[in-house]
């Protein structure tokens, strides 16, 4: 096991009954960065999640969980890592900080400290306010702040989180990634999913797309986006009343500006402006899966 | 590791009393029910009352060990916190027995309430009480396993409740607590060999009756045999939801 690697992944294949959920998939996730596991609904984001936190058995391949081997030291991966899961799963029962201290007493953080932990992570997520209101009765942003911040109550030296700002109001999901940078400052190495892929580009060092169990791309952002930069697209603003904006993309400058321009003629709309944009990372996502632009959307309207 | 089930089975369960048994609805279900039945009886045959004391504890504590139980892990399955504790570092079995020591206390807290009414009205004495407490704990004990196997089984409340009472009313008609096994043909006494409430109900007839360890051992160790059974079966089903 090198030990710069928070997971090293190796093969990693799931079947329920005769579904391919995951087809032996293999990176590595070096320690203290942001790793982005991107792809559709139904990709095997989440599968991969729960393989690698114990939720459910490979049913081929193996993994090392920082340094920890898989299929035979769970329990040593499961006090190491944090995991915050696609739904806020906490107790409805149980006050905001008994929540965090019982998640403290299971990871065995002596009692001093987990109240100590408790009362940080509350101000933190400024939920101090509520600390004494039963998770049932928190907002679903409270709710997913407490759930992350459950996650969190041990120290973890990895956190998986999956879909963390689905959901989210704009303040509570900009809080959100705030801490994700903190906790990458802090050296916690952070395995994200999430559809939003301007919340990958800004967060992940690394992202890996996955698409039908498969593992189709894994590069840095700007890595991701040099593959698709031999396709140039340029944007025009058509008028006169109601601006729209159109892309055409194309093997180079002139065509796509052709593209438009055409468009544009055959709409009988005067071009207001025109400007080149370079790729972005829904481009090279699009390219990259084979997904087209209106399953993209789709996806996102799924949100 | 042992320390961390060891941990994980103490906090489990002071959860679940606290989240759940506790609350007083239940507490007062818990108690209210096996008193409705026993005022039942009394009013129907008042004379009886001493002969049915043991099937009444062995009623109240397989239905306040269960039905609470049953709900709580079903309900937790279903919303996602039973995952949320399988994600922390205690083994599959340690996190079901605290599931089941928390159903047991919850038995065992309704079971003395009747216990202590039944002993103070009725004057019964020359209880054998080390074998009592043994009985009624290792009573809990395999009904508990019996509620974890059940709602591990199912994935909806209903279903959990309705797969329960299917086992527990057949077993409180076939198993001594009203009709003694003595006076039931021979094939339903054989369907009653079968089934923990029987020696239940034995095992504390002969404690009240000031009987020995000796005497009531084969019923100790059924008792045993059948709650080691039960948790290893609900153990492998919660297992196989990892495959």
């Amino acid at each position: 096991m090198n030990n710069s690697k928070a997971i090293q992944v190796s093969g990693l294949t799931k079947y329920y009954g005769d579904l391919l959920a995951v087809d032996h998939i293999s990176f590595e996730v070096p320690q203290g960065q942001v790793f982005g596991f991107l792809g559709p609904n139904g990709a095997g984001k989440t599968t991969t999640i729960r393989m690698l936190t114990g939720l459910t058995r490979p049913t081929e391949g193996n993994a090392c969980v920082l340094g920890y081997d898989l299929a035979t030291e769970i329990t040593r991966i499961k006090k190491a890592i944090g995991v915050v899961p696609e739904t806020s799963n906490l107790y409805d029962e149980l006050s905001a900080w008994d929540n965090l201290v019982f998640m403290g007493q299971l990871y065995g953080v002596p009692r001093q400290e987990r109240g100590e932990r408790a009362d940080a992570l509350l101000r933190r997520f400024r939920l101090w306010e509520k600390r004494n209101t039963p998770f049932a009765k928190l907002s679903k942003g409270m709710k997913r702040a407490l759930t992350v911040a459950a996650a969190l109550v041990h120290c973890p030296q990895l956190v998986f989180l999956d879909e963390p700002t689905t959901g989210l109001d704009i303040l509570s999901a900009r809080s959100l990634r705030a801490l994700i940078g903190q906790l990458r400052q802090e050296g916690v190495t952070v395995f994200l999913t999430t559809h939003y892929l301007e919340e990958a580009e800004r967060l992940c060092d690394q992202i890996a797309l996955i698409v039908k169990g498969r593992l189709v791309a894994l590069d840095t952002v700007e890595g991701l986006k040099a593959r698709v930069w031999g396709r140039a697209t340029v944007e025009v603003t058509v008028g006169p009343s109601a601006e729209e904006r159109l892309r055409f993309t194309a093997e180079d400058v002139v065509t796509a500006l052709r593209l438009a321009l055409a468009e544009a003629e055959q709409q009988r709309r005067p071009v207001l402006s025109v400007r080149t944009v370079g790729p972005t990372l829904e481009d090279a996502f699009i390219e990259l899966t084979g997904l087209s632009a209106e399953v993209m959307l789709m996806e996102k309207g799924n949100q | 590791m042992w320390q961390d089930d060891l941990r994980g089975i103490t906090y489990i369960a002071l959860k679940d009393l606290r989240a759940y048994y506790l609350k007083p609805p239940n507490i007062s279900w818990g108690i209210l029910f096996p008193f409705a039945l026993i005022l039942a009886f009394a009013l129907r045959q008042p004379g009886e009352m001493r002969d049915l004391v043991p099937g009444l504890l062995g009623m109240t504590v397989l239905f306040g060990t269960t039905s609470m139980e049953a709900i709580v892990i079903t309900f937790e399955r279903r919303i996602g916190a039973l995952e949320r504790l399988m994600l922390a570092p205690v083994s599959l079995p340690a996190l079901l027995l605290g599931k089941v020591v928390g159903g047991m206390a919850f038995g065992l807290v309704t079971t003395v309430a009747v216990l202590a009414v039944a002993v103070v009205g009725l004057g019964l004495w020359g209880i054998n009480w080390p074998l009592l407490i043994l009985a009624l704990v290792l009573s809990a004990t395999a009904f508990s396993a019996l509620g974890a196997f059940v709602s591990v089984a199912v994935r909806e409340v209903f279903e959990a409740q309705t797969l329960a009472n299917f086992i527990r009313f057949p077993m409180v008609f076939l198993c001594g607590v009203f009709v003694p096994l003595a006076a039931m043909p021979s094939g339903l006494q054989l369907v009653a060999r079968c089934l923990p409430l029987t020696y239940a109900v034995e095992v504390l007839r002969e404690a009240l009756a000031g009987a020995t360890f000796w005497t009531a051992g084969a019923d100790l160790l059924a008792l045993g045999a059948f709650a080691v059974v039960l948790f290893a079966l609900a153990a492998r089903t919660l297992a196989t939801r990892l495959d």
